[in-house]
């Protein structure tokens, strides 16, 4: 039935975007690739053992050394001449990647090893029950940074990930979302035609910790995009290659799609908080379509 | 000594997560579908069998319920349904 590398069963939540986002990754790789991939929700709903949903092959690394473990793999393939017709991608969790899991990663992109790292920002650890990560965005509410009385959720911004990743002078950085899937595969491809640590981010919506329902996956990740809060860039070489450009839609179409947000909702203030991070991108991206390159009508 | 923990590739299609389902299963209705292919991207299973223009079927042994091929169609062309009895059959 299924003639993609991400096979059916896997335990993934209904309406999953990481889900989605594997399968995107793994089809647009092609067959003769090798992923390394730690602790976290993906890991836990595609390899429950004795089962497995990759048709290639797969090792599980702890949750903090991801990029380790893919670094040893491309250096074996190296040594048997073998790296230069398999692909090596790391697949990680937004906290297996900026938190826990940054020194390792720091270490990949920057000993040069010819990986693509790919992190799935669900802007959580939802595997073990929505607590904040460094990539949870401002203001959201989760287990560790609750919304109450006094509290409008995370105090903290959202980590620059992708300019963390880019300060290692890497050959190829973007960011990506599920809403737009081709837009992923052919950032996939590109990054694995470059030799050299590469880095994706991709946006992946996760109906149970953002709360919205699950057939809003698509609808809700193009929000991220489209109101400016998860702007879609690409490096090549440290320059700047390409940006998505947007309608810039106010931040509140975004927020009042997801149950994560809902405290926010009729706070003017608080919501303008959230409409200066959105600002921020826009004029540090030139993201907003200008008004005579409009699309027609 | 535990050995290593080996699974065999794409093994996991024998948990049929279509059990999941407890609302709302999709239902093609076979009138105006252009072949797009979008609810074959969109499905997070990947139970989606493609096929000619209004031909397509979903797979109910993985189908998890979750309503985005039917809010993707483009010519809603898929409608989201009470699940019936059918299931016990
Ligand atoms: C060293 C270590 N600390 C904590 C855990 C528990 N743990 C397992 S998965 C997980 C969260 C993963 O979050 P993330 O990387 O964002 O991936 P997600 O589940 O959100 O996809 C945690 C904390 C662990 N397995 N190992
Ligand atoms: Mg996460």
């Amino acid at each position: 039935m299924s003639n993609h590398l991400y096979a059916p069963g896997h335990t993934a939540c209904s309406g999953c975007g990481q889900a989605m986002a594997v399968r995107y990754v793994l089809d647009a790789a092609g067959k003769n690739t090798m992923v390394a991939n730690n602790t976290g929700c993906l890991e836990v709903f595609s390899t429950k053992y004795p089962e497995s949903a990759f048709e290639v092959p797969f090792v599980h690394s702890l949750f903090e050394n991801c990029a380790a473990v893919a670094s040893g793999v491309e250096a074996a393939l190296k040594y048997l001449g073998k790296k230069d017709s398999i692909n090596v991608i790391a697949e990680a969790g937004d906290g297996g990647t900026a938190d826990i899991g940054l020194q390792a990663l720091s270490g990949m992109l920057e000993r040069g090893h010819d990986i693509l790292y790919v992190c799935y920002d669900n802007e959580a650890y939802m595997n073990t029950g929505i607590q904040r990560s460094g990539l949870t965005p401002f203001k959201a509410n989760t287990t560790t940074s609750p919304k109450g009385a006094k509290s409008f959720g995370n105090l903290r911004y959202k980590k620059p990930m992708p300019e963390i990743a880019l300060a290692h002078g890497i050959p190829y950085m973007a960011t990506a979302t599920v809403g737009y899937p081709q837009d992923l595969q052919r950032k996939v491809k590109k990054a694995l035609s470059i030799k050299g640590p590469k880095y994706i981010q991709v946006h992946v919506p996760c109906p149970l910790g953002w709360q919205h329902p699950s057939n809003q996956t698509f609808d809700v990740a193009k929000l991220a995009v489209e109101t400016g809060l998860y702007p879609l860039v690409e490096f090549e070489n440290g320059k700047l290659i390409g940006v998505r450009k947007i309608k810039a839609l106010p931040v509140e179409e975004y927020l009042k799609v997801q149950g994560r947000f809902k405290h926010l909702l009729g706070n003017a203030e608080e919501i303008k908080l959230v409409q200066d991070v959105a600002n921020a991108s826009i004029a540090k991206y030139n993201l907003k379509i200008e008004a005579d390159t409009a699309q027609p009508a | 000594m535990f050995g290593p923990l080996n699974c065999k590739a794409g093994t996991s299609k024998k948990n049929k997560t279509g059990a999941w389902r407890v609302e709302l299963r999709p239902k093609y209705l076979h009138q105006n579908c252009i072949a797009c292919k979008l609810c074959v991207t969109a499905c997070p299973e990947g139970c989606i069998i493609p096929g000619e223009k209004n031909a397509f079927e979903f797979d109910a042994a993985y189908c998890k319920g979750c309503g985005l091929c039917a809010a993707i169609c483009p010519k809603k062309d898929i409608a989201m349904v009470k699940e019936e009895e059918q299931k016990s059959k």
